[in-house]
């Protein structure tokens, strides 16, 4: 009895020491997470933030980007993003209507980031992310220069993308403002 | 106790308030009988007693005992409602029945559901969930180790940000509770606080937000403000006891007790912590409501305070004037449901509703009240506040602020708007049919 508490008590010792040597086990729980190497998430990680973190090396133009449309997108969206049994990616109308208006990226998205985003994460919806990058900075100059945000001949790739400033960028008010860090 | 003794005489119970709305207590004081005389809507004043005999079903040993159960043959009819059964590739709603439920929490296979691409049907040994960016230590999970942590367990509404949405049509959508609110449930979640994960890996004081990350098709991505994360989060991996359905996040989804249902990510394999959001497309476009000015509101979060009728409503048929008992459930992000008040003149006069204990945070409250109907024509809506002095909004403050349609809504998957908290109102006529109001 009297040495298994000391052998307790030993390896709680043992324990306070490595924490202390390491650190890295939890107040609050076993500390049963396996390291991970930002390497190895390298594959899952394509989070792109406004500001244009995230964004891979590559570049497209309108012209790319229109005939990777015409085989990859317009079944769903339409001939040149106009709709068809998804949404319309060019157009809109102004947000005066209030509820009734359909949003659109040109009418409503603030950040052009979201568009390569979302159709390197969720695009095309039977077969999501198998777009190269090339092909998504493209399908993003695409949609961008048929809405006429961008110029015809514009590149989008890593610098120039998050700088394109979007018509409806600051028609956002928080709903609680104390909530946003 | 005899058939043919006369029943207690009704007619002293209190009323408190217009069109026979009786005291919340009226019948804890006035005995069994009474009580049981409002427990259904079928009470016959005038139907004869008549002998009692043995059924078929009580004269032989009944069927085998299945290891799965499910509900009786005679409840096929409870069952959730589809936009979409056939899968097509557009978003699918299932909606609860809360008309045909009673109580609390939401049993798991009438949880309600949207997905935008289906459920993935996820090997829960092969399942990971990362943790990396703003942290000292990026951290891998899998499903075994998350279950060898301390766990915790609290009951928590889950709310569609679209739920209710039909309300913000111009004229009242004649639909029932499972069409117009048919997108919240509450269930007993158990899993791993968030707050434990994200200490191991160690938190970089530059981090504001984390990006919580599904393993769906579509990779669904949403942004969380670091503090509702060490608050509240949880990585959620048990649904009323049982592992999480497939359609609500198998084998694990964060959980964000009280905020917006979209941003409970499912099927969750990856947290980001970051020092901006990621405007994804479901906060930057779809989550943020338009207003009558042009502008919309962004990062919502919070389903706010809540309450609709469910007994009676469209498809429960009232048979006959008498006794029934009024009712339905209120919720609020932002705390404990303190008080519900029901009106059956359209809004004109209000009773306080008894309120089901225990009154938890961030889960249903259920709320009952007796109403002793005349057969004549009544309005009936409820009004819920919380514990933080927050009050339900009238459909007229929420329409000024929020706007409504210009011509009427006539496609329950069509979702004008969002974040509708407004009351509900529900007509009875003459004739014990109940239909779907403006009042």
């Amino acid at each position: 009895m009297c040495t298994h508490r000391r052998a307790v008590h030993a390896s709680a010792v043992l324990a306070s020491l490595f924490v202390f040597m390491f650190g890295f086990v939890s107040a609050q729980g076993p500390g049963l997470g396996h390291p991970i190497s930002e390497a190895d998430v390298a594959a899952w990680d394509i989070s792109i933030l406004p500001d244009g973190t995230g964004l891979p090396p590559g570049s497209g133009t309108s012209e790319q980007g229109s005939k990777i449309f015409a085989v990859k997108c317009a079944v769903c969206h339409g001939e040149s993003g106009k709709g068809g049994s998804a949404a319309a990616l060019v157009g809109g109308q102004p947000l005066t209507s209030g509820i009734d208006t359909t949003k659109t990226v040109a009418n409503f998205w603030p950040y052009a980031t979201t568009i390569f985003d979302f159709t390197r994460r969720a695009m095309p919806w039977p077969r999501p992310r198998t777009l190269t990058s090339e092909e998504v900075y493209a399908l993003t100059a695409f949609i961008l220069s048929e809405n006429k945000i961008i110029g015809a001949g514009d590149v989008m790739n890593a610098q120039t993308l998050p700088k394109v400033r979007m018509p409806n960028r600051d028609g956002f008010i928080p709903r609680f403002p104390e909530r946003i860090p | 106790m005899s058939h043919q003794q006369p029943r207690p005489a009704l007619d002293h119970l209190e009323i408190a308030a217009g069109n026979g709305l009786l005291h919340r207590r009226a019948f804890l004081t006035t005995g069994a009988t009474l009580a049981a005389a409002i427990t259904g809507y079928t009470l016959s004043e005038t139907a004869a007693a008549q002998q009692l005999t043995d059924a078929p079903w009580s004269t032989k040993p009944g069927v085998p005992i299945p290891e799965y159960a499910t509900p009786s043959p005679f409840e096929k009819h409870v069952v959730r409602t589809l936009t979409n059964p056939r899968g097509e590739p557009r978003t699918q709603h299932a909606r609860t029945p809360h008309h045909l439920v009673n109580g609390t929490f939401t049993p798991n296979g009438l949880h309600f559901v949207i997905s935008h691409s289906g459920a993935p049907d996820i090997d829960p040994a092969q399942h990971r969930l990362v943790i990396h960016g703003l942290v000292k230590r990026p951290l891998e999970f899998t499903l075994d180790a998350l279950g060898r942590y301390p766990m915790v367990s609290r009951m928590a509404f889950v709310e569609c940000g679209g739920n209710s949405a039909p309300l913000f049509s111009n004229e009242p959508l004649q639909a029932g509770v499972q069409t117009l609110h048919g997108l919240v449930s509450c269930a007993e979640w158990t899993g791993v606080m968030l707050s434990t994960l994200l200490e191991e890996a160690g938190i970089d004081p530059r981090a504001k937000w984390l990006i919580a990350e599904g393993a769906d098709s579509l990779a669904l991505s949403r942004s969380v403000p670091m503090s509702k994360a060490l608050d509240d989060a949880m990585i959620a991996l048990y649904q009323n006891g049982e592992r999480i359905m497939p359609g609500n996040g198998y084998p694990m989804r964060l959980l964000l007790p009280g905020w917006e249902g979209n941003m409970n990510v499912k099927w969750l394999r990856r947290i980001k912590l970051v020092d901006q959001p990621g405007m994804s497309y479901y906060e930057a476009r779809t989550y943020a409501p338009i207003l009558p000015n042009g502008k919309a509101y962004q990062f919502y979060f919070l389903q706010e305070v809540k309450s609709f009728i469910t007994h009676p409503s469209p498809g429960l048929k009232m048979s006959g004037p008498g006794f029934y008992e009024v009712s339905g459930i209120a919720y609020s992000a932002t705390g404990p449901v303190a008080k519900v008040t029901v009106s059956a003149d359209g809004g004109k006069t209000w009773a306080e509703a008894a309120l089901q204990e225990p009154r938890l945070s961030k889960a249903f409250t259920r709320f009952r009240l007796p109403w002793k109907w005349d057969g004549g024509p009544a309005v009936l809506q409820s009004r819920a506040w919380d514990e933080a002095g927050n009050v339900q909004p009238t459909r007229a403050e929420v329409i000024a602020r929020r706007g409504q349609t210009k011509t009427p809504v006539t496609n329950p998957a069509a979702f004008p708007s969002q974040h509708y908290n407004g009351p509900t109102s529900w007509a009875v006529d003459r004739a014990g049919e109940v239909k779907h109001v403006y009042a």
